[in-house]
């Protein structure tokens, strides 16, 4: 079976980029939104596409046909907070782009031009399942960096990006912008939380000045709490036109920040974090809030979040909330192609005695559909549902168990690479022994598969 | 440096009598155990020259009060048993008594008045060992007035005990008991300074003191660290070492004391004459000369762990493990040569410059090589799923053509670790008459959708999924918001 899938991607991978039907049959079909998977389903995409998907599909004539019988065929993966793209390593602040705390500047900050695709991060994720990711500036320093005074409660505008290669990799830029309210947010203002709904209030009444008369704006004063550009980005969030993420844990915090809504009524608000959004599920959901989360965080890691259980999910699911998966407040190393794990463990719970996960199409939906619902985008990415970009992963087992990998990835309806850096490396030391040349000689030039040293598709 | 000058048995006030009341006293007050290992601060040498008084230092100045909890006799029966030492029976058998394994095989007759528990698509094995853990040292909310890991003041602080920063109250033992299924763990420093200080071992049973929770009689570690934190702690701060040549300047020449205080402390013992300065610091490093503690050494890439090697023979120690051992698969030949185990993560690469070529077949090359590797969390929330990171890195040396069967891998959660901490006699795998420290799953371990249904500690059941009776919380989770809820 799996030399029958290599063929045929092999074909795909040398084949000129031509307008085509493709079929992937036989396989277990997982679509992400949230059903459950169909056996000897079929998912059909025509170029960038997803045409349909499912049981009982027809392979239209013509179509280029993957034998996918005993794999799963998934929506890939989207990766809901992340700093995919910002950085090479999280240490090596010199290629690290995802926070600025000395900058002058907040809410105006975009992270778009800053995204670099081509980075061995991205290869690995993309490796792993990932084929879009939600990414934000952050507010979280390493933990081994002294601590910085921020500039501003707004961490800036975040982006939604596709991990394939040969395309430019924004999905949409200034996808939201990010603000933090809790313990962040106190430290960012001067350090209280009063003092970061002072500066949230009088950023936003800022922006409706710069709104009202962009000319007199004293955005560029010296003493200006918020810059020109600041205020014009913080204007699209008080007029719901961006999404505002706000990170909250505590249940007190994420009631106050869904009051936000009575005095600004177009804001469009997400919650992240909310580790104690269970305790306030019903409000949250009346609201029509999602809420970006973590499935495993279970510890009083923070006094915000003391009521942190791994209950949190599947409780506001429960309630009817949209929820998410990312790696917030994960203390592990963030690794986005870990997000299945979660979402196998929230499968795991729900077997427990007085515990509340999800079931398996919820948990799916979680790490694909649902991140993109958050920002309004699951008409566009996130499932196999028609009309969808065609990102497709081809799993050798259940995507969510430990055991599986992708055998075959798809983004926009294109072939990925399945390879990466560490692929190299495995090769190069699959045999410690000494031999006639020192292993700075091995696999150069890609002894896993040919390497694709361009992202330029060209103008 | 803390210095201590030892007093001389003879002129403390204490008589031998007056020493056998105290102890008297403690029976009543406290357990057998507590009075047992409550010696002397220092005990008359075994073998003194005749005509002189010769005094060893106390070894053991905070021993174990461990006491394991009540348990029955209890038989599981058609299990899927993993023994930890690479055994495996379908529709198997576990009986435990009085704290010990009895007898594991197909089929176990229950003994008179024995629980018998149905395993029937359920998985039993050793409790999992971390053996690189920093709970109670670490311990959340992670705020200043809790940050008890890192003693980072100097380079060198061999002189700190982790246990007398274990706050035995840290929720995270409890999360690991119940999600993880820890009956053991290895609490160390911090990777801040090249010398840490010594760990501790501990039995995953809440009490409210560390010597409560101490594994009795388990070694004690030295950790060590290389690379990037040292050099780019004490770098910051203007000081030696701020690259990794000045790390091994700085290990050689405190190793070089060492040897010259094992010296001094070796004579005296035999020939008597006036005690040497007593260096709490070098108390410890003596003992690893001796071979008394293991050394523990965080380190991720191959050239820095060969150095290391180098320098251990230099001194005349040895590498108990590597630590995080990001690059062991470069240098598995070299690590299966020297004895060195080497203690991993599944997949965690990159965060830092010198893991960026952590690859998740490490654990399986490294096994595939014959060397003793074993999994660790190094982090709270990691450690209730040390199975799933096996699980991972199992199944990325499959896709690499390495096949390690199930119950072999986990050799990688109990036994392994067991012996890189010493205690392997006593725990670590299913054999009659070690420690009944075993974990009920309710599917594969090795699967996302199995947790632990019932775990026990010596015998002592302390979780049970079904019920809310057994499932410990600790002091600070107590009248907090959520403490209704099952975390």
């Amino acid at each position: 079976m799996r030399s029958i899938l290599a063929t045929s991607l092999m074909v795909l991978l040398v084949a000129p980029v031509l307008a085509q039907t493709t079929a992937i049959v036989g396989g277990t079909v997982a679509i992400g939104d949230g059903s459950q998977p169909i056996e000897q389903g079929t998912v059909v995409f025509r170029d960038s596409r997803i045409v349909a998907a499912g049981a009982g599909i027809v392979v239209p004539p013509g179509a280029k046909v993957i034998d996918a019988r005993g794999k799963w065929v998934a929506a890939g993966m989207v990766a809901g907070f992340s700093n995919l793209g910002l950085l090479d390593i999280e240490e090596v602040s010199n290629s690290n782009d995802t926070h600025a705390m000395k900058s002058s500047f907040g809410a105006a900050i975009d992270v778009a031009p800053a995204i670099n695709p081509a980075s061995a991060v991205v290869a690995m994720e993309r490796a792993g399942g990932i084929t879009r990711a939600i990414v934000s500036p952050s507010s979280m320093e390493s933990i081994f960096a002294s601590p910085t005074a921020m500039q501003s409660i707004f961490m800036g505008q975040g982006a939604v990006i596709d991990l394939g290669i040969g395309s430019p990799p924004i999905t949409r830029a200034r996808a939201f912008q990010y603000v933090e309210l809790g313990e962040n947010g106190a430290r960012a203002a001067g350090g209280s939380r009063p003092a970061a709904y002072a500066a949230l209030h009088d950023s936003f009444s800022e922006a409706q000045d710069y709104d009202r008369s962009p000319r007199s704006f004293d955005g560029r004063g010296k003493d200006s709490l918020i810059k020109r550009p600041d205020a014009a980005a913080l204007m699209r969030v008080v007029d719901g036109k961006t999404p505002l993420l706000v990170h909250v844990e505590r249940a007190s915090d994420i009631l106050s920040a869904l009051a936000l809504q009575k005095e600004y009524p177009h804001l469009n608000l997400v919650l992240v974090g909310a580790a104690e959004g269970w305790m306030v599920a019903k409000s949250i959901a009346a609201a029509h809030v999602p809420v970006i989360t973590a499935g495993l965080i279970d510890l009083p890691e923070a006094f915000e979040r003391l009521a942190a259980t791994e209950s949190n999910v599947g409780l506001l699911e429960k309630a009817g909330v949209v929820v998410a998966l990312s790696t917030i407040n994960m203390t592990e190393p963030e690794q986005q192609r870990r997000l299945n794990q979660q979402a196998g463990n929230l499968v795991a719970i729900a077997q427990m005695p007085g515990m509340t996960g999800l079931d398996w199409g919820q948990a799916f939906a979680a790490i694909t559909s649902r991140p993109a619902q958050a920002l309004g985008m699951d008409a566009q990415i996130g499932s196999l549902r028609p009309g969808r970009q065609a990102d497709i992963v081809i799993w050798d087992g259940d995507p969510l168990e430990l055991t599986s990998a992708p055998v075959a990835i798809f983004i926009d309806g294109q072939p990925q690479p399945t390879t990466s850096r560490q692929t190299e490396l495995v090769h190069r030391y699959m045999n410690p022994v000494r031999g006639n040349l020192p292993k700075a000689y091995e696999c150069r030039g890609g002894c896993a598969g040919p390497v694709e040293i361009t992202h330029d598709a060209g103008p | 440096m803390i210095v201590v000058r030892p007093t001389p048995i003879k002129s403390r006030p204490r008589t031998a009598s007056q020493a056998t009341r105290h102890c008297a006293m403690v029976i009543l007050l406290f357990t057998l155990v507590g009075c047992m290992v409550s010696a002397p601060a220092l005990k008359k040498a075994a073998s003194s020259p005749p005509g002189k008084t010769i005094y060893r230092y106390d070894q053991n100045p905070f021993p174990s009060t461990y006491k394991p909890y009540p348990g029955v006799p209890t038989l599981i029966r058609n299990v899927t048993v993993f023994d930890g030492e690479g055994g495996r029976i379908d529709h198997g058998a576990v009986l435990f008594s009085d704290g010990k394994v009895v007898e594991v095989a197909l089929n176990v007759v229950a003994p008179t008045g024995a629980t018998v528990i149905d395993g029937t698509g359920k998985w039993l094995t050793p409790g999992i060992i971390d053996i690189h853990s920093h709970l109670g040292v670490s311990a959340p909310p992670d705020v200043a007035a809790n940050d008890d890991e890192n003693e980072m003041t100097a380079p060198v602080t061999a002189e700190v005990w982790a246990e007398h920063s274990v706050w035995p109250q840290d929720p995270s033992f409890g999360r690991s008991l119940v999600n993880g299924g820890v009956t053991t763990m290895q609490i160390l420093p911090g990777s801040g300074n090249l010398f840490g200080g010594r760990s501790v071992v501990l039995k995953n049973v809440y009490a409210t003191t560390v010597q409560g929770m101490k594994f009795p009689d388990a070694p004690y570690g030295l950790k060590m660290a290389c690379g990037e934190n040292p050099k780019g702690i004490y770098g910051e701060k203007g000081r030696e070492p701020s690259t990794r040549m000045g790390n091994i300047a700085i290990d050689r020449e405190t190793w070089a004391k060492a040897v010259e205080y094992k010296r001094k402390w070796d004579k005296y013992e035999k020939q008597g004459g006036d005690p040497p300065d007593r260096d709490i610091a070098m108390d410890t490093l003596r003992a690893v000369l001796e071979g008394k503690i293991l050394v523990q050494n965080h380190c991720y890439r191959a050239d820095e762990m060969a150095n290391v090697i180098d320098m251990s023979k230099e001194f005349g120690y040895h590498v108990t493990a590597f630590h995080h051992a990001i690059e062991g698969y470069k240098i598995a030949d070299l690590l299966k040569a020297n004895g060195v185990c080497a203690v991993v993560f599944a997949d965690q690469y990159g965060f830092k410059l010198e893991a960026y070529d952590g690859v998740s077949e490490n654990l399986a090359l490294l096994y595939k090589a014959g060397v003793c590797v074993m999994i660790h969390s190094d982090e709270r929330n990691g450690q209730q799923r040390l199975n799933q990171e096996v699980s991972k890195a199992v199944a990325a040396g499959c896709r690499a053509g390495i096949d390690i069967p199930d119950e072999v891998a986990w050799e990688f959660l109990s036994y392994n670790p067991a012996k890189a901490l010493g205690i392997a006699e006593r725990t670590g795998s299913l054999k009659p008459g070690k420690m009944a420290d075993l974990v009920l799953w309710n599917g594969n371990p090795f699967s996302v959708y199995a947790r632990p249904d019932k775990v026990w500690i010596d015998g002592a059941l302390l979780f049970d999924a079904r019920n809310p009776i057994l499932r410990p919380m600790s002091d600070f989770e107590l009248g907090q918001p959520g403490e209704g809820v099952i975390k």
